[in-house]
């Protein structure tokens, strides 16, 4: 593989482009306790990046950063190459960042359409008085994201639970839903934190599928975070390993895979 | 039909139409509780400070008059015109809106992430504030307020009703008053509901009261919202500062109200809006026919505890009230 401003060719032919975001020496701390420690690496538009890391390795704070939950004391986020300036959650949602969330956060109380169609809050424009007469432009509205949202239930095949409300769905569901709801933002980049946590065998089959369509289908930018290491090198293009809050490998999974450093931090070391 | 059932009937009636009141205060507890999780002591104080402002246009009385008059030694007190009632409710409206911006920019905006009871203190001192504020603004004295509203037992009802028992009885007594509020009541909750239901702002209200974390994934600002649902309860504040108002004059006991709706609250749950209304509803009906039927015979006087007595007792068998959510911790 040989990376150029321009992008590069994945092994399986994927074309892959320039810089879409890109951290510069980011270090996070709360309090005394330093949670990332000066990581730089880029996600390239159209690529499958995996941040991967043991137990506390600051994985899920780094996808807390890019998606202004967390702020960093040092360091730049680039965006769409300009620097972006501390930001509310969402304010990085509106910019076209959307994500899952390790335990699941969705509207318990709303049916699944609708948790879906609040991913296309950041699409709709209508204001209050056009809303509250319900009237031409706020129905035209509803109606052509009610139809975008539709066809993303059906892509992810959850069209049968479409009226369930989320509370009374299994686990596995819920995470599809999740997922259902990030895309429906037509989102620039995906952050998906921990998408196959909890899962057994066959739902893990059944969410790599949905990722690599997404990625494949709407070429929708992807970084996500894992812990089933068999997955990750699966899934993605280009893979960043932290441990302890410090990143300690970079690059293609077969390069990760026989990187010492990263071998070490996940079998550990002899000390003799 | 024997007079004394009759009787009966014309009290629940009339406790229907008292618990529809409480309802509506208790309506602007529940929207703000869902959204933020903040228990607004001062949705009392929001209700009588919306009907002094609205006695305060309509009247055309210069806003801080005696602090006006104290400092340049003046001595101005009116404007000189009269606004009409509907103009008057619309620009009450938007001061209630600027005071629910003003709530989050000040106090709310820096108390994010806090716990409950702090959120419950600030309440406190803000209706505190909004007392003594809304006092220099309009003055203190008791005012009648009168949006054309009618008045009074409805003599229509009365001579058609008359028929139904014998010689002592004249028909149901009823208070157009409490009719018109019963049906503005019914239109603003079939209101609230469509809004939270089909539309976008809606739908990011229900989004927020359901979980905040998601709700900011998805682009939703909280700030926007809660300015959004503070609006919305202090313009229910001032629907029920009208009719409360209209009733017994906009003075400091319109603020007590209030404390009517805690029962009201616990009996129907915290974050339910069914809840609310149902809650008002046995209250009122309660209230009114606990005192007709046992109140005799243990000397009156029954309505001032009988809703918390209610409540008590529905804290003792199911705390999260008739509609509320059931809290289930995992342990």
């Amino acid at each position: 593989m040989t990376e150029t401003s321009e992008g590069y060719t994945t092994a399986d032919g994927r074309q892959i482009g320039g810089v879409l975001m890109e951290m510069k020496n980011i270090t996070l701390r709360f309090g005394g306790v330093t949670a990332i420690k000066d990581i730089s690496f880029d996600i390239r538009e159209g690529e499958i990046r995996a941040i991967i890391g043991p137990n506390g390795a600051g994985k899920s704070s780094m996808l807390n950063v890019i998606s202004g939950f967390y702020h960093p004391q040092e360091g730049e986020v680039w965006f769409h190459g300009s620097k972006r300036p501390a930001m509310k959650p969402y304010q990085v949602a509106q910019q076209g960042i959307a994500r899952t969330f390790q335990n699941i956060a969705l509207f318990e109380g709303m049916s699944v359409l609708n948790n879906v169609m609040t991913g296309r809050l950041t699409h709709m424009t209508t204001n209050m008085a056009q809303q509250a007469m319900w009237w031409g432009k706020a129905e035209r509205e509803e109606v052509e994201n009610r139809e975008i949202v539709e066809k993303i239930i059906d892509f992810l095949e959850i069209q049968h639970i479409r009226k369930t409300p989320v509370s009374r769905l299994p686990y596995g569901l819920k995470k599809r839903v999740e997922l259902a709801r990030a895309l429906a933002a037509e989102p620039k980049l995906l952050l998906l934190d921990e998408p196959m946590a909890g899962m057994n065998v066959e739902e893990k089959e059944d969410m790599s599928r949905f990722i690599l369509d997404v990625n494949d289908e709407f070429g929708t930018t992807i970084a996500l975070i894992e812990h089933d290491m068999g997955v990750v090198m699966d899934l993605s293009d280009r893979v960043v390993v932290m441990d302890y809050g410090k990143k300690i490998g970079d690059g293609t999974p077969d390069e990760v895979r026989n990187n010492q450093d990263v071998i070490d931090a996940y079998l550990g070391v002899a000390h003799d | 039909m024997p007079d004394q059932l009759l009787y009966a009937i014309e009290v629940t009636l009339n406790g229907l139409m008292a618990g529809v009141l409480y309802s509506l205060v208790a309506l602007g507890f529940v929207l703000i509780f869902k959204a933020s999780g903040i228990f607004n002591y001062a949705q009392g104080v929001m209700a009588l400070f919306s009907a002094m402002t609205l006695v305060g246009i309509m009247d055309g009385q210069v806003p801080f008059s005696h602090l006006i008059n104290a400092i340049f030694g003046t001595d101005i007190h009116h404007f000189g015109w009269h606004v009409p009632a509907i103009v008057a409710i619309l620009l009450t409206a938007v001061v209630m809106t600027a005071f629910a911006w003003a709530v989050n920019q000040v106090i709310f905006k820096h108390l994010v992430n806090q716990e409950p009871i702090i959120l419950f203190m600030a309440t406190i001192g803000l209706a505190y504030f909004l007392e003594g504020f809304g006092d220099l603004m309009w003055g203190s004295d008791i005012k009648s307020l009168d949006v054309g509203l009618p008045q009074g037992g409805s003599f229509w009802i009365e001579e058609n009703t008359a028929w139904l028992g014998g010689e002592g009885f004249y028909g149901f007594f009823i208070d157009q008053l409490d009719m018109v509020a019963t049906v503005v009541a019914v239109i603003l909750v079939a209101v609230l509901v469509a809004f939270s239901q089909y539309t976008k702002q809606g739908r990011a209200l229900r989004a927020v009261a359901d979980d905040h974390q998601a709700a900011l994934s998805v682009g939703i600002s909280l700030s926007y919202i809660w300015v959004l649902v503070w609006s919305i309860a202090g313009f229910v504040a001032l629907v029920a500062g009208i009719m409360w108002g209209t009733k017994s004059g906009v003075q400091f006991s319109l603020s007590l109200i209030a404390l009517k709706a805690l029962p009201v609250l616990m009996l129907g749950g915290f974050t339910s809006i069914p809840g609310a209304i149902v809650g008002g509803l046995i209250v009122g009906v309660g209230e009114k026919l606990f005192e007709f039927l046992v109140g005799p015979m243990i000397g009156g006087a029954t309505e001032n505890w009988f809703a918390y007595v209610l409540a008590l007792i529905f804290l003792v068998f199911r705390p999260q009230g008739l509609f509320g959510e059931r809290i289930i911790e995992r342990v």
